[in-house]
């Protein structure tokens, strides 16, 4: 397991997406280049596009397809130092040094330091994949700590010295967007926007990602989907969604159900929104009608 | 070969750089240490500069880099490659596609459609809002309960001081939410064990005063719609000039334009220079002076995920005269979803001016109880008094127009 492994893996797009698929990932062209690019320039990649177009699925599919474990940040506004890289466990501290009496005892040793995502990146680089999920929800501050730790893949713990990535880790950042990243982020990184897929490559996800889905229904949820995201919705439906309607409704049908009532039976699954709910059901009959086809 | 890819080539000017500003002088030092097929891709990243895509030297040697390594096998390479990694953001990039074909397929010249003509029409727009303004009435937002009639004629003159103070002011009279990140206090707080734990290390055991922190107050959001409609004409300038002093004095405003579309000019009027913001602004919007179609657009931005986050918990103000022709029901759906992700949703109505005015109409009728606030956006000042006082507590909107009429 090394930084040789992982250029041996990443030896071309192709490879990459043929390997992604092998871990029930499908991407396409652009992002295994900009994965590709990503492993082989030695750069961040930085993943955005509406909530629930993959791209989480993306990071555990390149952890997974590097043999890697994946260690995740999951952002929120108010993250600060001490969740992303290391803690002290003070109670532990304190309780050591009303133990030690009048013996000499180091409240600095590994024991009581609490690694955080950050750090245990750090601490082996070749066995983990790092995900900054959702860093837009992070505040300003946060992002310019890790545009720091990205650049020099260093954290200085004053107690301990400075402790230094031995090779170049892979990183992940997701952002769905609701704000604007600082520029000098986004040039640190490789850059893909993650797209809502043609129905054609949903219908493909869904048969891939769904257990037992036949290959008509994968179509045909693929087309509903695509018709019911073109309506102005509060919150439209990514591909996790599509893919839980297409197993509910095959539960729903081989419990009894024919096929456009159990579609309309599931829509919970696909639509969860009270009003979405309201807008769509009066035509809900049509489009899975017209989807089934 | 990687070697020479790692020169910086030329200064990051970003936006700033002024047409073909950095052209003639680098060249020779360029040309020396370029190989000469990796010319045309330099030129591709200066084109974009010059279009205001922020680009750094950094980028372009990882755009050069990826280019190599990809092989270049195709045109098709070359356009991931750029997109990778000089990485425009996804609401350029039909103008940024626009540019590549123009470049390596020669295509004509991308056209960005009627911005001259609708900068032209702005500035018109506004030459002849100038004279028509001594017209105007002025009321203290808010207030708007109170029957006397204040007829004060707008100076112009005072207008631009009252916005640099309306700037100055707004990120302190904004209202405050509690943050997640907490800051270091002396009273009021939880125990810092960190801090602590080293004081109690540095005084060798002893157990000095706990110190203490607490949860930080942070300015809320605040977001600006404004119409740009036909009917609204005769304020839209002065809206945008309002909006543009917000941009420039919260840390965290956002506007958008409504008509018949939508349209996000907030990174526009983060110029400084206002003359510039607002051009830029004006090039950007489509829409000007045409038709309204209120709900369909208000429900496409809250369809749009990163849009209407900018919602949640802001204080949004709407600029409109909520003048929605026919049937009103998608109105009504968008406003009661925006009301319920906004933590104040307010309406500024140009109509408010008149002290006769009513919340008559259907539309307005009907969006009334999901309103905080309906006050005349008729003023500049009256604008900025209210929004400056959105800290402060106040009435529904329902209960004070139902005392009024």
């Amino acid at each position: 397991m090394s930084s040789a492994n992982a250029v041996e893996i990443a030896a071309s797009p192709e490879a990459i997406a043929a390997r992604l698929a092998a871990s029930r990932y499908l991407a396409d062209d652009s992002l295994a280049t900009a994965i590709f690019l990503a492993i082989r320039l030695g750069k961040p990649l930085l993943l955005e596009g509406a909530p629930g177009v993959g791209k989480t699925e993306a990071a555990k599919a390149i952890a997974e397809l590097l043999g890697r474990e994946l260690v995740r940040l999951q952002c929120y506004e108010g993250i600060d130092a001490g969740h992303a890289l290391y803690e002290w466990n003070y109670q532990r501290q304190l309780l050591a040094i009303r133990h030690a009496g009048e013996h000499e005892i180091d409240i600095y040793d590994d024991r009581f330091l609490i690694a955080r995502p950050l750090l245990q990146m750090l601490r082996a680089p070749e066995e983990r994949v790092l995900l900054v999920d959702e860093i837009d929800r992070s505040d300003h501050e946060f992002e310019a700590l890790l545009l720091e730790f990205l650049s020099d893949f260093q954290i200085s713990i004053p107690e301990r010295g400075t402790i230094r990535a031995a090779t170049q880790p892979i990183v992940i950042l997701t952002s769905n967007r609701t704000r604007e990243l600082a520029e000098a982020l986004r040039r640190r990184c490789v850059y893909h926007w993650i797209g809502y897929p043609d129905a054609q490559r949903e219908a493909e996800i869904i048969m891939l990602r769904s257990g037992d889905v036949a290959e008509a229904m994968a179509r045909a949820v693929a087309n509903a989907v695509q018709e019911i995201r073109a309506r102005p919705l509060a919150k439209p439906p990514g591909i996790a969604e599509a893919v839980e309607w297409a197993n509910a409704a095959t539960i729903l049908e081989k419990g009894g159900s024919p096929w456009p009532q159990a579609f309309r039976r599931a829509i919970g699954v696909l639509i969860k929104d009270e009003e979405d709910l309201s807008a769509i059901v009066p035509e809900l009959g049509r489009i899975v009608e017209e989807a089934l086809g | 070969m990687s070697r020479d890819l790692n020169n910086p080539f030329a200064p990051f000017t970003g936006r700033r750089c002024p047409e073909g500003a950095d052209e003639g002088y680098r060249q020779p030092s360029i040309s020396a240490s370029l190989p000469p097929a990796a010319a045309p891709f330099l030129g591709f990243a200066r084109l974009l500069r010059r279009h205001a895509f922020a680009i750094a030297p950094e980028q372009i040697t990882g755009f050069m880099q990826a280019i190599t390594l990809l092989g270049p096998r195709s045109i098709n390479d070359i356009r991931e490659a750029a997109l990778a990694t000089l990485a425009p953001s996804p609401d350029r990039r039909s103008e940024f596609e626009a540019h590549f074909r123009a470049y390596f397929y020669g295509d004509a010249k991308p056209s960005i459609e009627g911005e001259e003509d609708d900068e032209t029409r702005i500035k018109d727009d506004r030459g002849t809002r100038e004279e028509e303004d001594p017209a105007r009435r002025q009321e203290k937002g808010g207030e708007l309960s109170s029957a006397t009639e204040q007829l004060s004629s707008r100076d112009f003159q005072r207008d631009a001081d009252g916005l640099g103070q309306f700037r100055r002011k707004l990120s302190a009279a904004l209202p405050v939410r509690r943050s997640f990140r907490t800051a270091r206090t002396r009273s009021h707080g939880t125990l810092d064990l960190r801090r602590s734990l080293s004081e109690i290390v540095s005084a060798d055991g002893d157990i000095p005063s706990p110190l203490l922190r607490r949860r930080e107050a942070v300015p809320r959001k605040l977001l600006l719609l404004i119409d740009v409609s036909g009917s609204m004409k005769l304020h839209t300038a002065d809206y945008l000039k309002l909006a543009h002093a917000a941009v420039q004095g919260a840390d965290r405003a956002e506007v958008f334009t409504f008509g018949t579309r939508l349209t996000r000019i907030t990174s526009a009027l983060r110029i400084r220079d206002r003359e510039q913001a607002l051009a830029r602004a004006a090039a950007l919007v489509d829409d000007w002076d045409g038709g309204t179609r209120m709900g369909p657009t208000l429900l496409a931005f809250l369809s749009v995920p990163h849009f209407s986050a900018f919602a949640r918990g802001a204080c949004l103000v709407m600029l409109s005269d909520a003048l929605e022709r026919g049937d009103h029901a998608d109105l009504e759906t968008a406003m009661r979803r925006l009301s319920a992700r906004a933590s104040r949703l307010s309406l500024a109505t140009p109509l408010a001016g008149d002290p006769r005015f009513r919340p008559a109409t259907s539309a307005l009728r009907a969006i009334l109880p999901v309103l905080d606030d309906l006050v005349d956006g008729s003023s500049l000042k009256g604008l900025t008094d209210f929004i400056l006082s959105l800290g402060r507590h106040a009435p529904a909107a329902d209960s004070i127009w139902k005392r009024v009429s």
